[in-house]
């Protein structure tokens, strides 16, 4: 396993590859479409009815630079209150670290069956597969990533992960890879539903181990916030004698009051809803009521190293609320195992090389038409085309490529002068004679565009006879 | 005012139609552009391909410092002038030609912008009567934030039936290198981009960007759609005297 776990799912993700086999599933375009469709108007609408939006987002933004600024002292306060509180905190430095904490913690516990709530981090590590190396079962609470675990399938989506299912496929994966699916179920969503809630409420009332990650993590209280729902992730939360979260060190916000920023950002962006059904916050051990022992697992797995970049560490400030997949018509077209990778999507493109090092995704910068319209939507204003602008720069000086640096080459020597322009542009007549069908890799173009109709002289010799 | 073209590389190469058609307006509000033949290109093919050329902002900023404003027919190189050139410079630890570009990038006006910002009009007395309808191109929908005035511009065009674009918002999958290095997603994007073109009813799609209008006037063209596609300036350029050839 990589040291990553599966941040990346496999070296240098061969985005344009995967992207060209995704565009050509009909089946999987509709659904994408259809669903990101559906919550972008529902957010839009929100976002329309809250007059004060923007300054929400310059406030979101804000408090979390705070935080990346003065991460080593928010994380020291974090651990001190969550200690004072009766939880144990962790500290790994990588998916491995954290992989092997999380299990010893299990073993510790004498059990061998946990149920997990919905959570990126966890995923990011390879959690479920590390622990079942170890012989621990983690079962899968969320109803999506459920059909997901049941489907050996993996996350497309960061809070919706099975949209690129629909609700026919979900019958099928019940039917053939749930331990006891109710007879003559249908494709109605209620009936999906009772028939995971059937089977995941035995789970609820016999497993005593439960993993978590956590939305925001409160430096002044020591406590954790997990939003949601279904209310799975609150029977996770409170119903087993153990708790094991793990959280990204960025989830830290100073003060119980900035929810209030956050809890209206997130949901409105998230799933577009005006609050979420269920926010649970536990902070340490209360006794007698929930979890009696609880524990915190602080991740790294490369958030140092993106916060190291002066241009990329804005990309930390992330709520992992996928507005920005929602609008990118990239991923509405790709789906989102084409970034392989956890993280896909727009931020998913900046946040993977920026935490893995571009070396190891260089092709994640480019899975973008610079159309901002992620930008746009984000609730913590992250600059994710002048980011991805420069990780290309990066990734350019990273990986050298042949063809393309002589390509640049030679039009950085073109435009380096007048005279030298000037003969340049000449041979743009030379374009009429492949205008259809152009030698690769202009062929990429020209097999669905004509190029242009070269004109009979440019502009500046147009200019000059003009001015005599 | 001295104010100077800036035609961009593409529309000096490839479309001259469209420098032209800028002069003829600028000409019309009675300036006299200037058009410095030192220009060449401001280097955001090269900078959104993760080629960065501080050469070609230094010559950007050398052509046209001396200028009151430069008037360029192009939201994405207005957009990367004013927004890669001062991060261009100091990538390259060139202090001094950051705060230049700055400068230079603050007199920069993309066509649009230029019009109704400094020339405070949006009318430019121009006659086209056909069915037209407007692509917002992404840099000057969100980069540059154009908002309203290219259509105040367009309303304002006497005989004009401006029809609206569905999805007008939605980008036509151009993205420079894009349209080659990831080719089938940039297609998939066309195609939805043709089929609210042809859904609109127009027989002109016009947009503010000559390098979008390339991606979706080729795919037009490769299907035989019968739209043609012409610069914003070319529209406020026609005239009932001079119209459009």
């Amino acid at each position: 396993m990589n040291r990553s776990g599966e941040l990346i799912w496999t070296e240098d993700p061969p985005f344009a590859q995967n992207a060209s086999h995704a565009v050509d599933n009909a089946q999987l375009r509709r659904n994408v479409r259809n669903a990101t469709a559906t919550i972008r108007q529902r957010r839009a609408g929100l976002v329309a009815e809250t007059p004060d939006w923007q300054e929400l987002r310059h406030a979101g933004a804000a408090i979390k630079d705070d935080v990346l600024h003065h991460l080593d002292r928010y994380l020291e306060e974090f651990e001190k209150n969550a200690t004072a509180r009766g939880a144990h905190v962790h500290w790994a430095t990588d998916a491995q670290e954290a992989s092997a904490i999380t299990a010893d913690l299990i073993n510790q516990t004498g059990h061998t069956e946990v149920i997990k709530v919905k959570s990126m981090a966890t995923q990011e590590i390879g959690l479920v597969e590390a622990l079942a190396a170890r012989g621990t079962t983690a079962h899968e609470t969320d109803l999506a990533e459920l059909i997901l675990q049941l489907a050996h399938d993996k996350p497309s989506h960061i809070v919706v992960p099975a949209l690129h299912r629909n609700r026919a496929e979900i019958r099928r994966i019940f039917l053939d890879h749930m331990p006891d699916p109710p007879e003559n179920l249908t494709d109605d969503p209620h009936a999906l539903a009772e028939a995971a809630r059937l089977h995941l409420r035995r789970l609820f009332l016999t497993t005593k181990v439960a993993i978590s990650g956590a939305n925001f993590a409160i430096a002044e209280t020591g406590g954790l916030l997990v939003a949601e729902s279904e209310g799975n992730g609150r029977m996770c939360l409170t119903l087993p004698e153990t708790l094991i979260s793990v959280v990204g060190i960025e989830k830290l916000i100073p003060r119980f009051r900035d929810l209030e920023v956050f809890l209206q950002l997130l949901p409105r962006s998230a799933t577009g809803e005006r609050m979420n059904p269920y926010n649970t916050i536990w902070t340490g051990v209360t006794e007698n009521d929930g979890p009696q022992e609880v524990h915190i697992v602080l991740l790294d797995n490369g958030r140092t190293r993106a916060l190291k970049d002066d241009t990329g560490r804005q990309a930390l400030r992330c709520i992992r609320c996928a507005a920005c997949l929602n609008v990118c018509p990239v991923y509405e077209r790709t789906g989102g195992h084409a970034y392989g990778a956890t993280y896909p999507g727009p931020i998913g493109a900046i946040l993977t090389p920026l935490m893995v090092g571009v070396e190891h995704a260089p092709q994640l910068p480019f899975a973008s038409s610079l159309c901002g319209a992620c930008y746009e939507v984000c609730p913590v204003e992250i600059d994710i085309p002048t980011v991805l602008v420069k990780l290309r720069h990066d990734a350019v000086k990273a990986k050298p490529h042949k063809t393309e640096d002589a390509v640049f080459d030679a039009a950085r020597t073109a435009m380096s002068g007048r005279r030298r322009w000037t003969a340049a542009l000449k041979s743009a007549r030379l374009m009429r004679f492949i205008r259809h069908a152009a030698p690769p890799p202009l062929s990429r173009w020209t097999r669905t565009r004509d190029l242009p109709d070269p004109p009979a002289e440019p502009f500046r010799d147009w200019w000059r006879k003009r001015k005599g | 005012m001295r104010v100077a073209l800036f035609a961009t590389c593409l529309i000096d190469a490839l479309f001259p139609d469209a420098g032209k058609a800028t002069v003829t307006i600028l000409e019309r509000l009675g300036l006299h552009p200037e058009f410095p033949l030192e220009q060449t290109c401001c280097g955001q093919m090269h900078a959104n391909s993760g080629y960065f050329e501080p050469n070609l902002v230094r010559r950007y900023v050398d052509t046209f410092a001396e200028f009151d404003a430069i008037v360029t027919p192009s939201a994405s190189c207005a957009g990367a002038i004013r927004h890669q050139h001062v991060m261009i410079a100091r990538d390259a630890g060139d202090n001094a030609l950051a705060t230049r570009a700055q400068a230079t990038a603050d007199k920069t006006y993309e066509l649009s912008q230029f019009l109704v910002d400094v020339m405070h009009t949006d009318d430019v007395g121009a006659y086209f009567p056909h069915r037209v309808t407007y692509h917002p191109t992404c840099h000057s929908l969100r980069m540059l934030q154009v908002g309203d005035r290219p259509y105040r511009l367009l309303k304002n065009v006497r005989g004009i039936d401006l029809v609206d674009l569905p999805r007008h918002d939605e980008c036509c999958g151009f993205g420079g290198t894009f349209s080659i290095k990831n080719p089938d997603v940039s297609a998939a994007m066309l195609a939805d981009k043709m089929e609210s073109v042809i859904e609109s009813g127009a027989e002109v799609l016009c947009a503010g960007d000559r390098s979008c209008l390339m991606h979706i006037g080729g795919g037009l063209e490769r299907i035989r759609a019968g739209v043609k596609t012409l610069h914003l300036a070319e529209i406020l350029a026609s005239t009932d005297r001079e119209p459009l050839r």
